[in-house]
């Protein structure tokens, strides 16, 4: 069983990277976690403060199961690869990002088959409890936005009737009194 | 619809004049959301700009290039990040900046404004109870001002228009 833990590009997170730690002490499970700029230094698993994208990309194929915060990089990259992903939000009273938005981001994905949610530590060792059961995402998942947004956009860049913001500092490059 | 099938229909349409188009985000979940807009400019002379090299492989076609990484508390990075997003969009002069988020966004935006380029902010799907920081001060200078969630939407902006996802 391999398992890929990974906090994001930004912040760190011990809360999740020490409770998956000392849940692997005693396990058979080979586990490498990306940790960010931690202060928690894991003692039973491999780790790295930053990946670059391509080692983040081999990792989370070759892992059975990743674990990591609620960002939408990590959930996007589950969906593609239909993989089996255990999310939890970081959570601002414990100064882990700067509001809960990850909270948000946790319930808007509680019903999606594949995508586990770890509400905590407790519910986090919860679901390594039983992680063979844990499935991933299933069906097709299209690399592109929702039609509409694509459309929205595609206009909004072909449109030839809407003027261009010409501020002071346009007309003074310009020469245009 | 396959990608093939929506770039034809989304795409540049025949006949029309292309666009230059800089896309641009912080890297990790926002620039996937922006890779997932792609589509829409096929055909377009797109550059993307991220904060992280790594993604010059994985950035759909055009050209690609990396700026600093910086955080709010970041002070002398954002002024080092501030300075490359400026000499890119001076040279680059695109028709249009999109961005989905943070920093690199609002910094391409703001200078964007300064040389006439139109402006599209799709603000992150992970921000469903407000806008970010910079989704909400971005908001006066982007021409199309746009939130990923239905009910965060404005009669003045930000509007709502579907999502990544």
């Amino acid at each position: 069983m391999k398992l890929f833990v990974t906090v994001g590009t930004q912040l760190p997170f011990d809360r999740m990277v020490e409770a998956v730690d000392r849940w692997a002490a005693d396990r058979e499970v080979e586990v490498f976690a990306q940790t960010g700029p931690a202060q928690y230094q894991p003692r039973n698993i491999r780790h790295q403060d930053f990946v670059d994208p391509a080692t983040f990309d081999r990792e989370y194929a070759s892992a059975d199961l990743v674990v990591a915060h609620a960002g939408m990089g990590s959930i996007f990259t589950a969906l593609e690869l239909h993989k089996p992903l255990i999310i939890m939000p970081r959570l601002a009273r414990f100064k882990e990002h700067r509001n809960d938005h990850q909270r948000a981001t946790a319930d808007r994905f509680r019903q999606t088959p594949g995508i586990h949610i770890a509400d905590d530590e407790a519910g986090l060792l919860g679901l390594l409890s039983n992680l063979q059961a844990l499935t991933g995402p299933q069906g097709e998942f299209s690399p592109d936005a929702q039609p509409r947004l694509l459309q929205a956009i595609s206009e909004f860049v072909e449109d030839q009737q809407r003027p261009r913001r010409r501020t002071r500092l346009w007309r003074t490059l310009r020469g245009v009194r | 619809m396959a990608t093939s099938d929506l770039a034809d229909a989304l795409g540049r349409r025949p006949g029309q004049p292309q666009k230059r188009v800089l896309a641009i985000s912080s890297s990790g979940g926002h620039f996937t959301q922006l890779m997932r807009l792609s589509v829409a400019l096929s055909g377009h002379d797109v550059t993307w700009v991220t904060t992280n090299e790594g993604y010059r492989d994985k950035a759909p076609p055009g050209s690609f290039h990396a700026v600093r990484d910086a955080s709010l508390w970041d002070k002398k990075g954002l002024v080092v990040m501030l300075a490359q997003i400026t000499k890119l969009v001076l040279t680059l002069r695109p028709d249009v900046v999109l961005s989905t988020g943070a920093a690199p966004g609002y910094f391409a935006i703001r200078v964007g404004n300064a040389v006439g380029a139109r402006s599209v902010w799709v603000d992150s799907i992970a921000n469903a109870e407000q806008m970010s920081l910079s989704g909400q001060r971005v908001g006066r200078y982007a021409d199309l001002w746009l939130t990923q969630w239905e009910h965060l939407a404005q009669p003045d902006g930000p509007h709502y228009c579907g999502s990544v996802l």
